[in-house]
This record gives structure tokens, sequence and C-alpha cells, in this order.
């Protein structure tokens, strides 16, 4: 079951929810009894693998589908059966889904003119002269779609769902087209934009870094169902399966056998964790460290060899091999390294880490 | 190098067009100016007596330019709804099905098919149905609306495939966006879904067009010899009358005809689709 974990933002009201909201299309459960709260003014991600069930849960907000059983609830009106267009919710679609026939003006108030009564047409162009310059692309409204960059159309479809003030701003997989340094500024720019407007914001990705610097709190999915919801730190330090803790941030593993209290037995070992999840004494779990928790040094009590050095700016990747554990990646800071001097592949070295940093999982 | 390729690659269908195309066309414009020889043909002479004399046959003029724009203008009423049915609706299984049904009619040849709407208007069929109902109708076949019956069944398909592919091709998350901010159906049909497939049907319709303005079987069959369009007077003073000359200037005038449609459909689409370049006739 989802665990929700307390944060500033619980204390704000639902601004949507589903309730154990399920949607089936022929054979495939692409939602599974999915129950989640969506508070005013946060910035949630739905983060997942292809295939996960974050664009359903997405698209039945949107209104695009209606679940199977179960309920969508928005600013607490039930709306299973309320189509798309009357709901106060709009989208930045995957690949913009800009109108080629209008002008960058007249897709972003687009919105705004199938308001009824219609707005009058000075306040329009006002609202979409404001748009422009929120998504900063002053000016640009005669253009024609075609003539803007991948960069400049993501831009465009944003001014076209915020000119409409939503209630919630939906967004599927919305820097996917972009190359990794653009991306990198609208993640800043999506960021800053839902912190001045105040509008709660839904992302669906599948890009884990992308989710960790931008949502307030990530919910990932996992087969239609919601595995963990927790803000990103939470995610990463107190991660309630071997699944989330892989796809939030790396991760080393070791498979072993739940021992009671906080033990693991893996390879004749016994290794002691911080425990988070509920095992059963003898049932299998993951233990988990993060590749920067490990310390690698000169002298200590494990003893592993270095297999690889990849130095990576601001800090360098080992691969080291443990004579128990298999594998294992280690993070090592410059300052560290500075300190200790850069370990030649091949060559002895050992390898520490707090007893708390060894997580104790669920081996799902 | 470039340049001679270019003509290599040009040469075959400059040559076909030249011969058969441009040469023809200057002979029709020098007979047009000529006079009738004695027994049929043509003298050469420099006269305008030929274009005078084209009020003439001003009832061929007149049924081809009211019954070609109709006939465009049904086809296009019927074909719209059934090409975004096919594009939109329909399921991949009826849509192969129906789009096959759309092409069958092309492999039995047009004689037949408006022969056989010879029986379906006369007599014994629709009016005897109507009448056995007890509507009487009134004569249908050989009437200017039996051929315009037999032109729009005729072209339909025509006008069927190129608004099919518009659509077709009309990225269905447009219609989704177009949802998301708030347009009905409708709506979003009027204002996404029409203005992206107009190319398709100005297609359907210049293709539609420019093939009836030449028509002459299907007059020559439904019409039963009352019922004439410019391509039957052609045959009638080339082969029958075996006035060249007149001929000539009833040609002449529609090239002209056609020439000033086709430019004024050329100038409508580029004021429709601004600069796009995915406008064209075909």
């Amino acid at each position: 079951m989802p665990s929700s974990t307390s944060s500033a933002m619980n204390q704000a009201p639902a601004i949507a929810e589903f309730r154990a909201a399920s949607k089936r299309f022929g054979p495939v459960l692409a939602a599974d009894e999915v129950s989640l709260t969506i508070r005013r003014g946060e910035f949630l991600t739905f983060l997942g693998p292809s295939g996960c069930g974050k664009t359903t849960a997405l698209r039945m907000l949107a209104g695009f589908e209606a679940p199977t059983s179960g309920a969508v609830y928005l600013d607490g009106e039930r709306v299973n059966d309320m189509p798309a267009y009357r709901r106060p919710v709009n989208m930045v679609f995957q690949h913009y889904a800009l109108f080629p026939h209008l002008t960058v003006a007249q897709n972003i108030a687009y919105g705004l003119l199938q308001r009824r009564p219609r707005p009058d047409k000075a306040e329009v162009a006002a609202k979409v002269a404001r748009a422009l310059d929120m998504v900063r692309l002053p000016g640009f409204g005669p253009r024609r779609i075609w003539e803007m960059s991948g960069g400049q159309q993501q831009r465009v479809a944003l001014a076209r769902a915020i000119v409409n003030e939503p209630k919630l701003l939906l967004l599927d997989e919305p820097l996917a087209a972009l190359d990794r340094k653009l991306r990198r500024e609208m993640q800043i720019e999506l960021q800053t934009l839902q912190r001045q407007l105040g509008i709660t914001f839904v992302l669906v990705t599948h890009d884990q870094e992308e989710a960790l610097s931008m949502s307030d709190r990530i919910c990932i999915m996992r087969g239609g169902k919601i595995v963990q919801t927790g803000s990103p730190t939470v995610l990463y330090d107190e991660p309630i399966s071997r699944y989330v803790a892989d796809f939030v941030g790396k991760s080393n593993f070791v498979d072993g056998i739940f021992a009671g209290h906080n033990k693991v037995t893996a390879h004749g070992t016994t290794f002691t964790g911080r425990i988070l999840c509920t095992p059963a004494i003898g049932s299998k779990v993951t233990l988990s460290i993060r590749p920067e928790q490990i310390e690698l040094t000169r002298d200590g009590l494990e003893p592993v060899q270095v297999v690889n050095r990849i130095f990576l700016g601001e800090h360098t990747e080992y691969l080291v091999r443990h004579d128990n554990m298999g594998e294992l990646l280690v993070r090592v800071s410059r300052q560290a390294e500075a300190a200790e001097g850069p370990f030649d592949p091949g060559s002895e070295a050992f390898v520490r880490w707090a007893p708390d940093a060894a997580l104790i999982l669920d081996q799902d | 190098m470039q340049g001679r390729t270019t003509w290599l690659l040009l040469a075959p269908a400059a040559l076909w067009f030249g011969i058969m195309l441009v040469l023809p066309l200057c002979f029709i414009v020098v007979f047009s100016f000529g006079d009738r020889g004695p027994a049929g043909g043509y003298v050469p002479a420099f006269t305008l007596a030929q274009y005078a004399n084209l009020p003439s046959r001003f009832a061929v003029f007149r049924n081809t330019l009211t019954l070609a724009p109709l006939g465009t203008l049904m086809a296009l009423v019927i074909a719209y709804p059934l090409a975004y049915f096919l594009a939109l609706q329909a399921s991949p299984r009826w849509r192969t099905l129906l789009l096959i049904l759309v092409i069958v009619p092309f492999w039995t040849s047009i004689l037949i098919r408006s022969y056989a709407w010879i029986f379906l208007l006369g007599g014994q069929g629709i009016p005897a149905l109507f009448a056995w109902a007890g509507i009487p109708l009134p004569r249908l076949v050989n009437t200017p609306f039996a051929v315009l019956t037999g032109i729009v069944y005729g072209y339909l398909p025509l006008m069927v495939l190129p608004i099919y592919v518009s659509l077709d091709r009309l990225d269905k998350r447009l219609l989704e966006a177009s949802a998301d901010l708030g347009a009905p159906p409708f709506r979003s049909f009027l204002q996404i879904t029409l203005p992206l497939s107009l190319p398709g049907v100005a297609t359907g319709c210049m293709l539609v067009f420019i093939l009836l303005m030449g028509e002459y079987l299907i007059p020559s069959v439904l019409g039963g010899g009352l019922v004439f369009f410019i391509g039957n007077a052609l045959v009638d003073l080339f082969l029958q009358s075996r006035n060249w000359a007149f001929g000539a200037a009833v040609s002449v005038s529609l090239v002209v005809i056609m020439l000033i449609t086709v430019s004024a459909y050329m100038w409508l689409m580029r004021r429709l689709g601004g600069a796009r370049d995915d406008v064209s006739l075909m």
C-alpha cells in the first residue's frame, strides 16, 4: 500500500483525488485501484517506466479516459463522466500538439476563446501577451508554429495551457523531446513558473532526475499500481522496496534472507542495516547501499579489488569487487579522492559504510 | 554536370508534353481562327467568325458550367461525411473494407456503370419502386438530373480519397488538445478538423471539377441526346459536322475557362494555406 509521508503540503486542501480508480483496456489493467490525494499548489510527479500506468492516471485527470471502476474527484466534485472540455484542467502534451494552422498567439488564445460568454478581445490579447512574457517569448505572437524551434514550441505549449489558469496543469513527458541542456533549463523554468503561478502541477515522466529535481512529491508507479508516494528526499533515503531504490537514484543491491531485528544474511555473511519494510524472519529481502554512502579507503576491514575508475568531473565512480557482495559501485567525491589519492584498477582497497546507510528493503 | 543530368531527367516528359500537348494545342489555336472547308475540315484563314459563332452553342456551355460545379458540390457534400467516417470513426477492419468498396467501381468501365443507371432510373427502376409506394415520379432518364446523378456517382471516389487522406493524416492529438482547451466536439471539428482537411477538399474538388468540365460519356449515355456537355459538342463538331474551325474555337474557350478556374484555385489555396507547402493539386 502506498505510504504517504508527512510534509507541509499535507496540510493543504485536496485539489484532486483518485479513489480506487482502475482503468482496463481489454485484457490490460492500466491503472489498478489507484488512490491518491493531490494537494492544492503542489508539484506532483508520476514516475515509472513506460506501461506503468502513469499516463493513464494523467489522462483520467484530463478527462480523456474514464475510470472503469473507482472515482476521480476534481476540487471535491466527482468527474468520472465529465468530458475533457468541461474540466478546469489543462495539459501540456508530449509532442506539444500545437495547432499547425494557427499562429502562436492564436494557439495560446484558443482556450480563452472557447469560454462562453466569449471574453473581450482586448482582454484575450493582453492575457496572451502576458503568457508569452511568462514563457520568455515576447513578441512571438504572429509567428507560425513551424517557424519555431522545438524548445520554443515547448514554451508555446506551456503558455497555451497556463493562460487558462487551470486548477491543475498536467504535463505529459513535456521535456522528453528536448536535448539535455535545454531540458535542464526547462526544469528550472517549470519549477519557477509553478512557484510563481501557484497552480498545481502534475507531471508524468520516466526520467528520475527530472522527477527528483522538480517535484514536491513523487508517486512511483509499477504495473498500474502506486508503489510509494513521498518527497524526493524520502524516496531517496527511505525507499520501501528495491524497485523504488532502483528507480530513484543508483544503488548497490545485495539479496539475502531476513534474520530478524536488523540483520540480513547473504552469501554466508551477516549484515546489519536500517529496516524500512516489515519482513517475516526467513523471507527474502534486499540490502541497498547508495554509492555515495560507501567510503573507499587504503585500509580497513572489508577488502575489495578495484575493477574500474570512471572520472565524471564533480566526482569519480569506482567499480569494485567484494568477495561476498559482488561488484559494488562506489562514488568518491573529489575531496576524498584528493585526500586518499586515486585508486588504480587492479589494486586492493577497502570499503566501509555507516550501519545506517545499508537499507533493508522488500526484494520486489 | 548537374545541369546536364537535370535535362536528361526532364527530356522524356518534356518531349512527350511537347509533341502530345503543346503542339496539338498550337494547331487548335491556329485552327480556331480559320474557316470551314466546303466539305468540312479546315481552310486556312484569319477570322474571328468562329468565336463570334460561340453563342450558337450556348446550351452546352450552360450545361457544363452549371452541372460541373453542381456535380462537384454534390460529390463534396456526400464524400466529406463518408471520408470523415472512414478516417476518424470506422474501426480498422471496417475502414479497409469500406475503402475497397469505394475503389471497387473503378474495376468496371464507366460506360457499363453509366448504362446501369439507365435501368436504375428508367421505367422499371427507381420510378417503379416509387409508383408502387404510391408516389409518382417525373421522368428521370434523359434529364439533367440523370446526368447529375451519373457524374456524382462516377466521380465520388475521386472526391472521397483525397479528403480521406487529409483527414487520416490529421494528428488526432490535436483534437484532444482542442477538447482539453475547452472546445466541445463540434466546435473542435469546425476549428481544427475542417481547416486542416481543406487541402484535401480543394484537391478533391479540383480533380472532380477539371474532369467534369471535359466530361463526354456520362451526358451522352444518361442525357439521351438532350443534355450535352462541351465534350459532346466537340465530338459532334469534329467527327460529325466536320466543322474543325468552330470545334477548335469551342476547345480554346474550354481551355481558357479551365485556366481561369485553376488559377483562381491556386490563388485561393495560397490565401488559405499561408506559406504551407503541402497544399497542391495532388
